[in-house]
Protein backbone atom coordinates (compact mmCIF):
# COMPACT_ATOMS: atom_id res chain seq x y z
CA UNK A 1 0.00 0.00 0.00
CA UNK A 2 1.21 3.69 -0.88
CA UNK A 3 0.31 6.13 1.40
CA UNK A 4 0.84 9.93 0.72
CA UNK A 5 0.42 12.35 3.89
CA UNK A 6 0.28 15.83 2.96
CA UNK A 7 3.43 15.58 0.57
CA UNK A 8 3.99 19.18 -0.76
CA UNK A 9 7.24 19.88 -2.84
CA UNK A 10 8.82 22.92 -3.47
CA UNK A 11 11.25 23.92 -6.23
CA UNK A 12 13.36 27.35 -5.43
CA UNK A 13 13.57 29.13 -8.28
CA UNK A 14 15.02 32.70 -9.54
CA UNK A 15 11.62 34.51 -8.96
CA UNK A 16 10.86 32.68 -5.99
CA UNK A 17 9.76 29.25 -4.85
CA UNK A 18 7.63 27.30 -6.90
CA UNK A 19 5.60 24.74 -5.55
CA UNK A 20 4.79 22.13 -7.80
CA UNK A 21 3.03 19.70 -5.30
CA UNK A 22 0.69 21.04 -2.02
CA UNK A 23 -0.51 18.97 0.81
CA UNK A 24 -1.27 15.93 -1.24
CA UNK A 25 -2.78 12.96 0.51
CA UNK A 26 -3.35 10.30 -1.86
CA UNK A 27 -3.69 6.48 -0.84
CA UNK A 28 -3.22 3.80 -3.29
CA UNK A 29 -4.39 0.06 -2.15
CA UNK A 30 -2.51 -3.21 -3.24
CA UNK A 31 -3.63 -4.36 -6.56
CA UNK A 32 -5.18 -1.08 -8.01
CA UNK A 33 -4.06 0.02 -11.31
CA UNK A 34 -4.23 3.71 -9.87
CA UNK A 35 -4.37 6.81 -13.02
CA UNK A 36 -2.89 9.75 -11.94
CA UNK A 37 -3.90 12.39 -14.64
CA UNK A 38 -3.13 15.94 -15.20
CA UNK A 39 -2.40 18.68 -17.38
CA UNK A 40 1.19 19.17 -18.53
CA UNK A 41 2.91 21.09 -15.38
CA UNK A 42 0.37 20.04 -12.85
CA UNK A 43 2.94 18.10 -11.19
CA UNK A 44 2.54 14.33 -12.08
CA UNK A 45 5.98 13.24 -12.71
CA UNK A 46 7.01 15.32 -9.35
CA UNK A 47 4.46 13.41 -7.60
CA UNK A 48 5.28 10.07 -8.91
CA UNK A 49 9.02 10.60 -8.26
CA UNK A 50 7.94 11.24 -4.42
CA UNK A 51 6.96 7.86 -4.53
CA UNK A 52 10.01 6.35 -4.80
CA UNK A 53 11.79 9.58 -3.16
CA UNK A 54 13.88 10.09 -6.88
CA UNK A 55 12.50 13.49 -5.65
CA UNK A 56 12.65 13.80 -1.64
CA UNK A 57 9.52 15.72 -0.58
CA UNK A 58 9.87 19.47 1.07
CA UNK A 59 7.81 18.20 3.51
CA UNK A 60 5.21 15.16 4.63
CA UNK A 61 5.31 11.10 4.32
CA UNK A 62 5.45 8.78 2.34
CA UNK A 63 4.21 5.27 3.44
CA UNK A 64 4.95 1.69 1.58
CA UNK A 65 3.70 -0.92 3.44
CA UNK A 66 3.31 1.31 6.48
CA UNK A 67 7.39 2.49 6.25
CA UNK A 68 8.07 6.05 6.22
CA UNK A 69 10.38 6.31 3.25
CA UNK A 70 11.37 10.14 4.45
CA UNK A 71 12.72 8.52 7.81
CA UNK A 72 15.15 5.43 5.85
CA UNK A 73 19.13 6.03 5.68
CA UNK A 74 20.18 6.06 1.89
CA UNK A 75 21.12 2.33 2.02
CA UNK A 76 17.47 1.45 3.37
CA UNK A 77 15.93 4.12 0.88
CA UNK A 78 18.15 2.17 -2.06
CA UNK A 79 16.51 -1.52 -0.50
CA UNK A 80 13.16 -0.05 -0.58
CA UNK A 81 12.98 0.72 -4.27
CA UNK A 82 14.34 -2.32 -5.53
CA UNK A 83 10.26 -3.59 -4.60
CA UNK A 84 8.84 -0.23 -6.37
CA UNK A 85 10.08 -0.31 -10.39
CA UNK A 86 9.29 2.79 -12.74
CA UNK A 87 9.64 2.81 -16.35
CA UNK A 88 9.43 5.94 -18.40
CA UNK A 89 8.29 7.73 -21.08
CA UNK A 90 12.00 8.15 -22.95
CA UNK A 91 12.66 3.84 -21.51
CA UNK A 92 15.74 5.16 -20.18
CA UNK A 93 17.40 1.71 -21.23
CA UNK A 94 21.45 1.19 -21.08
CA UNK A 95 22.21 1.84 -24.83
CA UNK A 96 25.63 0.00 -24.33
CA UNK A 97 23.89 -3.66 -23.22
CA UNK A 98 21.93 -5.76 -24.71
CA UNK A 99 18.74 -6.46 -23.92
CA UNK A 100 19.02 -9.34 -21.84
CA UNK A 101 21.85 -7.42 -19.74
CA UNK A 102 19.42 -4.23 -19.73
CA UNK A 103 17.19 -7.05 -17.57
CA UNK A 104 20.27 -8.41 -15.70
CA UNK A 105 20.82 -4.83 -14.28
CA UNK A 106 18.69 -4.42 -11.43
CA UNK A 107 19.45 -8.39 -10.36
CA UNK A 108 23.29 -7.30 -10.75
CA UNK A 109 22.51 -4.14 -8.88
CA UNK A 110 20.72 -6.55 -6.07
CA UNK A 111 23.49 -9.09 -5.81
CA UNK A 112 21.64 -12.00 -7.59
CA UNK A 113 24.27 -14.55 -9.17
CA UNK A 114 24.95 -14.27 -13.25
CA UNK A 115 23.79 -17.27 -14.11
CA UNK A 116 20.34 -17.54 -12.42
CA UNK A 117 19.89 -13.16 -13.93
CA UNK A 118 20.47 -14.54 -17.03
CA UNK A 119 17.96 -17.27 -16.58
CA UNK A 120 15.04 -14.89 -15.23
CA UNK A 121 15.90 -12.55 -17.48
CA UNK A 122 15.01 -14.65 -19.77
CA UNK A 123 11.80 -15.92 -18.65
CA UNK A 124 11.37 -11.61 -18.48
CA UNK A 125 11.47 -11.34 -22.24
CA UNK A 126 9.02 -14.21 -22.47
CA UNK A 127 6.56 -13.08 -20.42
CA UNK A 128 7.13 -9.45 -22.83
CA UNK A 129 6.93 -11.34 -25.94
CA UNK A 130 10.48 -10.72 -27.51
CA UNK A 131 12.54 -13.67 -26.72
CA UNK A 132 14.14 -13.15 -30.05
CA UNK A 133 15.72 -10.19 -28.61
CA UNK A 134 17.93 -11.29 -26.29
CA UNK A 135 21.25 -10.19 -28.25
CA UNK A 136 19.87 -7.02 -29.59
CA UNK A 137 20.53 -3.41 -28.35
CA UNK A 138 18.18 -1.20 -27.77
CA UNK A 139 19.21 1.01 -30.69
CA UNK A 140 17.88 -1.84 -33.19
CA UNK A 141 14.77 -1.79 -31.15
CA UNK A 142 11.28 0.09 -31.92
CA UNK A 143 9.99 2.17 -29.99
CA UNK A 144 7.25 0.12 -28.69
CA UNK A 145 9.90 -3.16 -28.32
CA UNK A 146 12.22 -1.05 -26.25
CA UNK A 147 9.09 -0.16 -23.87
CA UNK A 148 8.75 -3.95 -23.85
CA UNK A 149 12.35 -4.59 -22.60
CA UNK A 150 11.95 -1.68 -20.01
CA UNK A 151 8.75 -3.24 -18.98
CA UNK A 152 10.91 -6.22 -18.42
CA UNK A 153 13.82 -4.62 -16.85
CA UNK A 154 11.18 -3.43 -14.14
CA UNK A 155 9.69 -6.87 -13.40
CA UNK A 156 13.76 -8.46 -13.30
CA UNK A 157 13.78 -7.44 -9.27
CA UNK A 158 10.25 -8.46 -8.04
CA UNK A 159 8.35 -5.68 -7.29
CA UNK A 160 5.48 -4.80 -5.59
CA UNK A 161 4.87 -1.89 -7.53
CA UNK A 162 5.60 -0.38 -10.99
CA UNK A 163 5.22 3.50 -11.64
CA UNK A 164 4.60 4.45 -15.22
CA UNK A 165 5.67 7.63 -16.06
CA UNK A 166 3.75 8.34 -19.28
CA UNK A 167 4.90 5.42 -20.12
CA UNK A 168 2.61 5.46 -23.79
CA UNK A 169 3.51 9.37 -24.86
CA UNK A 170 6.07 8.14 -26.90
CA UNK A 171 4.33 5.58 -28.28
CA UNK A 172 1.64 5.34 -31.50
CA UNK A 173 -2.10 4.36 -30.68
CA UNK A 174 -1.78 0.80 -31.59
CA UNK A 175 2.01 0.17 -29.76
CA UNK A 176 0.15 1.91 -26.96
CA UNK A 177 -2.86 -0.02 -26.36
CA UNK A 178 -0.54 -3.38 -26.83
CA UNK A 179 1.55 -1.53 -24.01
CA UNK A 180 -1.31 -1.46 -21.68
CA UNK A 181 -2.54 -4.73 -22.20
CA UNK A 182 0.98 -5.66 -21.31
CA UNK A 183 0.67 -3.69 -17.93
CA UNK A 184 -3.11 -4.56 -16.90
CA UNK A 185 -1.37 -8.40 -17.71
CA UNK A 186 0.94 -8.11 -15.42
CA UNK A 187 -1.25 -6.77 -12.79
CA UNK A 188 -3.79 -8.92 -13.19
CA UNK A 189 -0.99 -12.20 -13.49
CA UNK A 190 1.52 -11.01 -10.91
CA UNK A 191 -0.38 -8.92 -8.59
CA UNK A 192 1.61 -5.86 -8.77
CA UNK A 193 0.07 -2.82 -7.58
CA UNK A 194 0.67 -0.06 -10.72
CA UNK A 195 0.90 3.93 -10.57
CA UNK A 196 0.26 5.70 -14.00
CA UNK A 197 0.87 9.17 -15.11
CA UNK A 198 -0.62 10.54 -17.89
CA UNK A 199 -1.93 13.20 -19.49
CA UNK A 200 -4.36 11.03 -21.71
CA UNK A 201 -7.83 9.64 -20.02
CA UNK A 202 -8.01 6.96 -22.79
CA UNK A 203 -5.35 5.69 -20.92
CA UNK A 204 -7.35 5.62 -17.67
CA UNK A 205 -10.25 4.34 -19.50
CA UNK A 206 -8.36 1.75 -20.88
CA UNK A 207 -6.79 0.39 -17.66
CA UNK A 208 -7.37 1.91 -14.32
CA UNK A 209 -9.55 0.95 -11.78
CA UNK A 210 -9.08 4.43 -9.62
CA UNK A 211 -8.00 7.92 -10.49
CA UNK A 212 -6.93 10.67 -9.11
CA UNK A 213 -7.00 14.21 -11.52
CA UNK A 214 -3.76 16.62 -10.32
CA UNK A 215 -4.22 20.16 -11.43
CA UNK A 216 -1.47 22.71 -10.28
CA UNK A 217 -0.10 21.03 -7.49
CA UNK A 218 -3.46 19.97 -5.81
CA UNK A 219 -5.15 16.99 -6.11
CA UNK A 220 -8.69 17.92 -7.38
CA UNK A 221 -10.80 14.87 -7.40
CA UNK A 222 -9.71 11.25 -6.26
CA UNK A 223 -12.01 8.34 -6.79
CA UNK A 224 -13.27 5.21 -8.64
CA UNK A 225 -12.50 5.53 -12.55
CA UNK A 226 -16.53 4.80 -13.21
CA UNK A 227 -16.95 7.73 -10.01
CA UNK A 228 -14.88 10.20 -11.81
CA UNK A 229 -15.74 9.27 -15.50
CA UNK A 230 -19.43 9.35 -14.60
CA UNK A 231 -19.76 12.67 -12.64
CA UNK A 232 -16.72 14.57 -12.51
CA UNK A 233 -17.06 17.39 -9.81
CA UNK A 234 -14.50 19.97 -10.06
CA UNK A 235 -14.07 22.03 -13.53
CA UNK A 236 -10.18 20.37 -14.03
CA UNK A 237 -12.40 16.90 -14.10
CA UNK A 238 -14.49 17.59 -16.55
CA UNK A 239 -11.72 19.35 -18.95
CA UNK A 240 -10.30 16.11 -18.85
CA UNK A 241 -12.87 13.99 -18.96
CA UNK A 242 -14.81 15.60 -21.54
CA UNK A 243 -12.41 17.97 -23.42
CA UNK A 244 -15.41 19.78 -25.37
CA UNK A 245 -15.76 17.03 -28.53
CA UNK A 246 -17.95 19.49 -29.96
CA UNK A 247 -17.34 22.16 -32.16
CA UNK A 248 -20.40 22.72 -34.43
CA UNK A 249 -20.95 26.52 -33.78
CA UNK A 250 -23.64 27.83 -36.36
CA UNK A 251 -26.28 26.77 -33.76
CA UNK A 252 -27.65 30.02 -32.32
CA UNK A 253 -27.50 28.37 -28.62
CA UNK A 254 -29.03 30.05 -25.43
CA UNK A 255 -27.89 28.06 -22.84
CA UNK A 256 -25.27 24.47 -23.66
CA UNK A 257 -26.13 21.65 -21.12
CA UNK A 258 -23.88 18.82 -20.71
CA UNK A 259 -26.42 15.02 -20.02
CA UNK A 260 -24.02 12.49 -18.95
CA UNK A 261 -25.84 9.15 -18.79
CA UNK A 262 -24.59 6.83 -15.79
CA UNK A 263 -25.06 3.16 -18.03
CA UNK A 264 -27.25 1.33 -18.64
CA UNK A 265 -29.81 3.85 -20.33
CA UNK A 266 -29.90 5.06 -24.11
CA UNK A 267 -30.19 8.47 -24.88
CA UNK A 268 -31.71 8.53 -28.10
CA UNK A 269 -35.37 7.64 -26.60
CA UNK A 270 -34.60 10.63 -23.89
CA UNK A 271 -34.40 13.29 -26.50
CA UNK A 272 -37.43 11.59 -28.29
CA UNK A 273 -39.68 11.63 -25.02
CA UNK A 274 -38.43 15.32 -24.62
CA UNK A 275 -39.78 16.22 -27.60
CA UNK A 276 -43.30 14.26 -27.31
CA UNK A 277 -43.38 15.29 -23.21
CA UNK A 278 -42.68 18.81 -23.25
CA UNK A 279 -42.70 19.85 -27.15
CA UNK A 280 -38.98 20.86 -26.87
CA UNK A 281 -36.67 20.64 -29.32
CA UNK A 282 -32.72 20.67 -28.61
CA UNK A 283 -29.83 20.70 -30.66
CA UNK A 284 -27.26 17.53 -30.07
CA UNK A 285 -24.30 19.47 -30.34
CA UNK A 286 -21.81 16.62 -29.51
CA UNK A 287 -22.51 13.16 -28.45
CA UNK A 288 -20.01 10.63 -26.94
CA UNK A 289 -20.02 7.03 -25.18
CA UNK A 290 -17.34 5.68 -23.54
CA UNK A 291 -16.49 1.90 -22.57
CA UNK A 292 -15.53 2.19 -18.32
CA UNK A 293 -14.18 -1.00 -17.42
CA UNK A 294 -17.35 -2.76 -19.39
CA UNK A 295 -19.91 -0.41 -18.38
CA UNK A 296 -21.12 2.05 -21.15
CA UNK A 297 -20.74 5.71 -20.30
CA UNK A 298 -22.54 8.37 -22.22
CA UNK A 299 -22.32 12.18 -22.80
CA UNK A 300 -23.87 14.51 -24.64
CA UNK A 301 -23.83 18.05 -25.16
CA UNK A 302 -26.82 19.93 -25.94
CA UNK A 303 -27.91 23.32 -26.49
CA UNK A 304 -31.31 24.52 -25.23
CA UNK A 305 -33.90 26.69 -26.83
CA UNK A 306 -33.39 30.56 -27.04
CA UNK A 307 -37.26 30.29 -25.27
CA UNK A 308 -36.47 30.82 -21.71
CA UNK A 309 -39.51 28.89 -20.69
CA UNK A 310 -38.92 26.03 -23.52
CA UNK A 311 -35.67 26.12 -21.12
CA UNK A 312 -36.35 25.59 -18.06
CA UNK A 313 -38.73 22.81 -19.17
CA UNK A 314 -35.98 21.19 -20.74
CA UNK A 315 -34.03 21.08 -18.26
CA UNK A 316 -36.19 20.07 -15.26
CA UNK A 317 -37.65 17.52 -17.30
CA UNK A 318 -34.02 16.26 -17.74
CA UNK A 319 -33.12 16.52 -14.24
CA UNK A 320 -36.35 14.04 -13.52
CA UNK A 321 -35.13 11.28 -15.28
CA UNK A 322 -33.27 8.43 -13.53
CA UNK A 323 -29.67 7.59 -14.18
CA UNK A 324 -28.74 11.24 -16.06
CA UNK A 325 -27.26 14.36 -14.69
CA UNK A 326 -27.46 17.19 -16.15
CA UNK A 327 -25.23 19.93 -15.79
CA UNK A 328 -25.29 23.82 -17.46
CA UNK A 329 -21.79 24.56 -19.53
CA UNK A 330 -21.93 27.71 -19.27
CA UNK A 331 -18.36 28.88 -20.71
CA UNK A 332 -19.36 26.72 -24.43
CA UNK A 333 -17.71 28.66 -27.25
CA UNK A 334 -18.15 26.37 -30.02
CA UNK B 1 67.58 18.23 -52.93
CA UNK B 2 69.02 15.75 -54.78
CA UNK B 3 72.60 17.43 -54.67
CA UNK B 4 71.89 17.57 -51.01
CA UNK B 5 71.01 13.75 -50.89
CA UNK B 6 74.42 13.19 -52.77
CA UNK B 7 76.82 15.07 -50.32
CA UNK B 8 78.78 12.39 -48.14
CA UNK B 9 78.67 13.91 -44.99
CA UNK B 10 74.52 13.92 -44.94
CA UNK B 11 74.77 10.71 -46.05
CA UNK B 12 76.64 9.85 -43.06
CA UNK B 13 74.73 11.62 -40.58
CA UNK B 14 71.81 9.79 -41.49
CA UNK B 15 73.15 6.77 -41.12
CA UNK B 16 74.59 7.59 -38.32
CA UNK B 17 70.55 8.87 -37.00
CA UNK B 18 69.31 5.61 -38.34
CA UNK B 19 69.57 4.57 -34.92
CA UNK B 20 68.54 7.78 -33.67
CA UNK B 21 65.78 7.78 -35.00
CA UNK B 22 64.52 4.70 -34.02
CA UNK B 23 66.09 5.08 -30.45
CA UNK B 24 63.60 8.51 -30.73
CA UNK B 25 60.58 6.72 -31.88
CA UNK B 26 60.65 4.36 -28.87
CA UNK B 27 61.55 6.86 -26.86
CA UNK B 28 58.30 9.40 -27.84
CA UNK B 29 56.09 6.51 -27.51
CA UNK B 30 57.08 5.38 -24.46
CA UNK B 31 57.10 8.91 -22.96
CA UNK B 32 53.58 9.30 -24.28
CA UNK B 33 52.30 5.62 -23.22
CA UNK B 34 53.57 6.68 -19.40
CA UNK B 35 52.06 9.90 -19.00
CA UNK B 36 49.03 9.22 -20.56
CA UNK B 37 48.58 6.30 -18.20
CA UNK B 38 49.60 8.69 -15.26
CA UNK B 39 46.88 11.35 -16.74
CA UNK B 40 44.53 9.13 -16.20
CA UNK B 41 45.11 7.70 -13.14
CA UNK B 42 44.58 11.19 -12.04
CA UNK B 43 42.25 12.94 -14.60
CA UNK B 44 39.91 10.03 -14.79
CA UNK B 45 38.45 10.23 -10.78
CA UNK B 46 38.63 13.88 -11.52
CA UNK B 47 36.46 14.42 -14.11
CA UNK B 48 33.87 11.69 -12.63
CA UNK B 49 33.56 14.20 -9.47
CA UNK B 50 33.29 17.05 -11.23
CA UNK B 51 30.21 15.58 -12.89
CA UNK B 52 28.96 13.65 -9.96
CA UNK B 53 29.71 16.09 -7.24
CA UNK B 54 27.90 18.85 -8.45
CA UNK B 55 24.30 20.27 -6.52
CA UNK B 56 21.67 17.61 -8.17
CA UNK B 57 24.49 15.25 -9.17
CA UNK B 58 24.48 11.55 -8.29
CA UNK B 59 26.66 12.13 -4.93
CA UNK B 60 27.07 16.11 -4.03
CA UNK B 61 30.06 17.70 -2.79
CA UNK B 62 30.28 20.51 -0.73
CA UNK B 63 30.75 23.68 -2.74
CA UNK B 64 33.41 24.94 -1.82
CA UNK B 65 35.55 21.66 -2.58
CA UNK B 66 33.62 21.66 -6.10
CA UNK B 67 35.09 25.39 -6.75
CA UNK B 68 38.72 24.35 -5.50
CA UNK B 69 38.70 21.92 -7.84
CA UNK B 70 37.62 23.52 -10.95
CA UNK B 71 39.64 26.44 -9.43
CA UNK B 72 43.31 24.50 -9.84
CA UNK B 73 42.01 22.23 -13.19
CA UNK B 74 41.26 25.96 -15.01
CA UNK B 75 44.65 27.41 -13.64
CA UNK B 76 46.88 24.01 -14.78
CA UNK B 77 44.96 24.19 -18.16
CA UNK B 78 45.67 28.35 -18.27
CA UNK B 79 49.45 27.88 -17.73
CA UNK B 80 51.06 27.45 -21.37
CA UNK B 81 53.22 23.94 -21.63
CA UNK B 82 56.60 25.16 -22.48
CA UNK B 83 55.89 27.96 -19.06
CA UNK B 84 54.54 24.88 -16.83
CA UNK B 85 57.62 22.45 -17.72
CA UNK B 86 60.10 25.06 -16.30
CA UNK B 87 57.77 25.50 -13.34
CA UNK B 88 57.10 22.09 -12.67
CA UNK B 89 61.17 21.55 -12.70
CA UNK B 90 61.49 21.44 -8.69
CA UNK B 91 58.77 18.93 -8.74
CA UNK B 92 60.29 16.83 -11.04
CA UNK B 93 63.80 16.88 -9.24
CA UNK B 94 61.81 15.78 -5.88
CA UNK B 95 59.68 12.76 -7.29
CA UNK B 96 62.59 11.91 -9.95
CA UNK B 97 65.67 13.15 -8.55
CA UNK B 98 66.27 14.58 -11.62
CA UNK B 99 65.39 17.53 -13.63
CA UNK B 100 66.98 16.56 -17.15
CA UNK B 101 66.70 13.88 -18.97
CA UNK B 102 63.48 11.87 -20.90
CA UNK B 103 61.97 10.67 -17.68
CA UNK B 104 62.01 13.97 -16.11
CA UNK B 105 59.92 15.34 -18.65
CA UNK B 106 57.43 12.89 -17.56
CA UNK B 107 56.30 15.08 -14.17
CA UNK B 108 54.86 18.34 -16.25
CA UNK B 109 53.45 16.31 -19.05
CA UNK B 110 51.59 14.44 -15.67
CA UNK B 111 50.48 17.88 -14.58
CA UNK B 112 49.77 19.63 -18.20
CA UNK B 113 47.80 16.57 -19.45
CA UNK B 114 46.01 15.56 -16.20
CA UNK B 115 43.29 18.64 -15.79
CA UNK B 116 42.64 18.13 -19.89
CA UNK B 117 42.00 15.00 -19.11
CA UNK B 118 39.68 15.69 -16.39
CA UNK B 119 37.91 17.85 -18.59
CA UNK B 120 37.80 15.23 -21.85
CA UNK B 121 36.16 12.88 -19.11
CA UNK B 122 33.91 15.83 -17.81
CA UNK B 123 32.80 16.51 -21.49
CA UNK B 124 31.75 12.48 -21.86
CA UNK B 125 29.82 11.80 -18.75
CA UNK B 126 27.87 14.95 -19.65
CA UNK B 127 26.73 13.15 -22.82
CA UNK B 128 25.00 10.44 -20.66
CA UNK B 129 21.05 10.61 -20.68
CA UNK B 130 20.33 12.07 -17.26
CA UNK B 131 17.07 9.87 -18.03
CA UNK B 132 19.12 6.54 -17.35
CA UNK B 133 21.15 7.65 -14.35
CA UNK B 134 17.22 8.49 -12.80
CA UNK B 135 16.53 4.89 -14.13
CA UNK B 136 19.26 3.78 -12.78
CA UNK B 137 18.58 5.33 -8.90
CA UNK B 138 15.50 4.32 -9.24
CA UNK B 139 16.48 0.32 -9.39
CA UNK B 140 18.61 1.44 -6.08
CA UNK B 141 21.74 1.80 -7.50
CA UNK B 142 24.41 3.18 -4.79
CA UNK B 143 26.17 6.34 -6.04
CA UNK B 144 29.37 3.98 -6.65
CA UNK B 145 27.39 1.70 -9.05
CA UNK B 146 25.84 4.54 -10.60
CA UNK B 147 29.15 5.78 -11.72
CA UNK B 148 30.69 2.47 -12.54
CA UNK B 149 27.84 0.43 -13.80
CA UNK B 150 26.06 3.32 -15.44
CA UNK B 151 28.24 6.64 -16.34
CA UNK B 152 31.48 5.02 -17.12
CA UNK B 153 30.06 2.04 -19.51
CA UNK B 154 27.65 4.43 -21.64
CA UNK B 155 30.17 7.22 -22.25
CA UNK B 156 32.41 4.69 -23.54
CA UNK B 157 32.64 5.64 -26.97
CA UNK B 158 33.15 9.19 -26.07
CA UNK B 159 35.85 8.35 -23.30
CA UNK B 160 37.67 6.14 -25.88
CA UNK B 161 37.69 9.70 -28.37
CA UNK B 162 38.36 11.45 -25.53
CA UNK B 163 41.81 9.15 -24.99
CA UNK B 164 42.54 9.30 -28.62
CA UNK B 165 43.16 12.86 -28.31
CA UNK B 166 44.47 13.08 -24.89
CA UNK B 167 47.01 10.76 -26.18
CA UNK B 168 47.86 12.81 -29.68
CA UNK B 169 48.10 15.75 -27.14
CA UNK B 170 50.18 14.11 -24.78
CA UNK B 171 52.61 12.97 -28.01
CA UNK B 172 52.57 16.86 -29.75
CA UNK B 173 53.63 18.31 -25.69
CA UNK B 174 55.94 15.34 -25.18
CA UNK B 175 57.76 16.73 -28.63
CA UNK B 176 57.77 20.03 -27.23
CA UNK B 177 59.62 18.41 -23.91
CA UNK B 178 62.79 18.24 -26.48
CA UNK B 179 62.93 22.11 -25.66
CA UNK B 180 64.27 21.65 -22.17
CA UNK B 181 66.59 18.34 -22.32
CA UNK B 182 63.74 15.74 -22.66
CA UNK B 183 64.44 12.76 -25.08
CA UNK B 184 62.45 11.74 -28.43
CA UNK B 185 61.34 13.15 -31.91
CA UNK B 186 60.85 16.31 -30.24
CA UNK B 187 64.46 16.52 -29.36
CA UNK B 188 65.79 15.38 -31.90
CA UNK B 189 63.78 17.72 -34.39
CA UNK B 190 64.87 20.58 -32.16
CA UNK B 191 68.42 19.84 -31.08
CA UNK B 192 69.74 18.10 -34.59
CA UNK B 193 67.81 19.44 -37.01
CA UNK B 194 66.88 22.81 -35.93
CA UNK B 195 69.82 23.83 -34.16
CA UNK B 196 72.40 22.17 -35.69
CA UNK B 197 71.13 23.15 -38.86
CA UNK B 198 70.54 19.01 -40.39
CA UNK B 199 67.13 20.10 -42.30
CA UNK B 200 66.72 16.20 -43.29
CA UNK B 201 66.65 14.89 -39.74
CA UNK B 202 63.87 18.44 -38.90
CA UNK B 203 62.29 16.77 -41.51
CA UNK B 204 62.33 13.16 -40.79
CA UNK B 205 61.44 13.86 -36.99
CA UNK B 206 58.49 15.59 -38.46
CA UNK B 207 56.82 13.03 -40.98
CA UNK B 208 57.38 10.41 -38.34
CA UNK B 209 55.17 12.22 -35.76
CA UNK B 210 52.73 12.76 -38.44
CA UNK B 211 52.51 9.10 -38.84
CA UNK B 212 52.33 8.27 -35.31
CA UNK B 213 49.36 10.62 -35.12
CA UNK B 214 47.26 9.67 -37.80
CA UNK B 215 48.28 5.55 -36.87
CA UNK B 216 46.38 6.42 -32.93
CA UNK B 217 44.08 8.61 -34.50
CA UNK B 218 42.23 5.82 -37.18
CA UNK B 219 42.63 3.16 -34.36
CA UNK B 220 41.06 5.48 -31.73
CA UNK B 221 38.29 6.57 -34.24
CA UNK B 222 37.95 3.12 -35.33
CA UNK B 223 37.27 1.47 -31.90
CA UNK B 224 35.24 4.14 -30.52
CA UNK B 225 32.74 3.50 -33.61
CA UNK B 226 32.96 -0.19 -33.51
CA UNK B 227 32.16 -0.12 -29.51
CA UNK B 228 29.48 1.93 -29.40
CA UNK B 229 26.40 -0.03 -29.76
CA UNK B 230 23.79 3.28 -30.81
CA UNK B 231 25.05 2.65 -34.09
CA UNK B 232 23.67 -0.05 -36.44
CA UNK B 233 25.58 -1.55 -38.49
CA UNK B 234 24.88 0.03 -41.73
CA UNK B 235 25.42 3.58 -40.17
CA UNK B 236 29.03 2.46 -38.75
CA UNK B 237 31.20 3.29 -42.15
CA UNK B 238 29.27 6.84 -42.77
CA UNK B 239 30.30 7.69 -38.59
CA UNK B 240 33.58 6.38 -38.90
CA UNK B 241 34.26 9.12 -41.94
CA UNK B 242 32.49 11.69 -39.87
CA UNK B 243 34.07 11.64 -36.48
CA UNK B 244 37.53 11.22 -38.08
CA UNK B 245 37.08 14.81 -39.58
CA UNK B 246 35.50 16.06 -36.08
CA UNK B 247 38.34 15.05 -33.99
CA UNK B 248 41.15 16.97 -36.92
CA UNK B 249 41.59 19.24 -34.16
CA UNK B 250 42.45 19.47 -30.71
CA UNK B 251 41.97 22.13 -27.95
Amino acid sequence: MIELKQVSKVFPTEDGDFEALSNIDLTIADGDIFGIVGMSGAGKSTLVRCINLLERPTSGAVYIDGENLMDMSPAQLRQQRRSISMIFQQFNLLMQRTCLKNICFPMEIAGVPKAEAKKRAMEYLEIVGLPDKANAYPAQLSGGQKQRIAIARALASNPKMLLCDEATSALDPTTTRSILKLIKDINQRLGITVVVITHEMAVVEEICTHVAILERGHLVETGTVEEVFSNPKTEAGRRLVFPEGANIDQFPVAGVVRVVFNGGSSYEPLIASLAIDCGVKVNILGADTRNVNGKAFGSMLLGLPQDKNEAVKAMNYLRAQKDVTVEEVPDYHG
Amino acid sequence: MADLLQNEEVLRLLELSKNGLLFAIWETLYLTVISTFFSYVIGLPLGVITVVGEQGGVLPLPRPVMAVLNFVINILRSVPFLILMVMVIPLSRLILGTSIGTVATIVPLIVAAFPFVARLVEASLREVDSGVVEAALSMGCSPFQVITKVMLPESRPSLISGFTTAFITILSYGAMAGAIGGGGLGSMALNLGYQRRMTIILWVSVVVLVILVQIFQSIGTRASVRLDKRIRAVDRKKKRKSSRTEKAGFQ
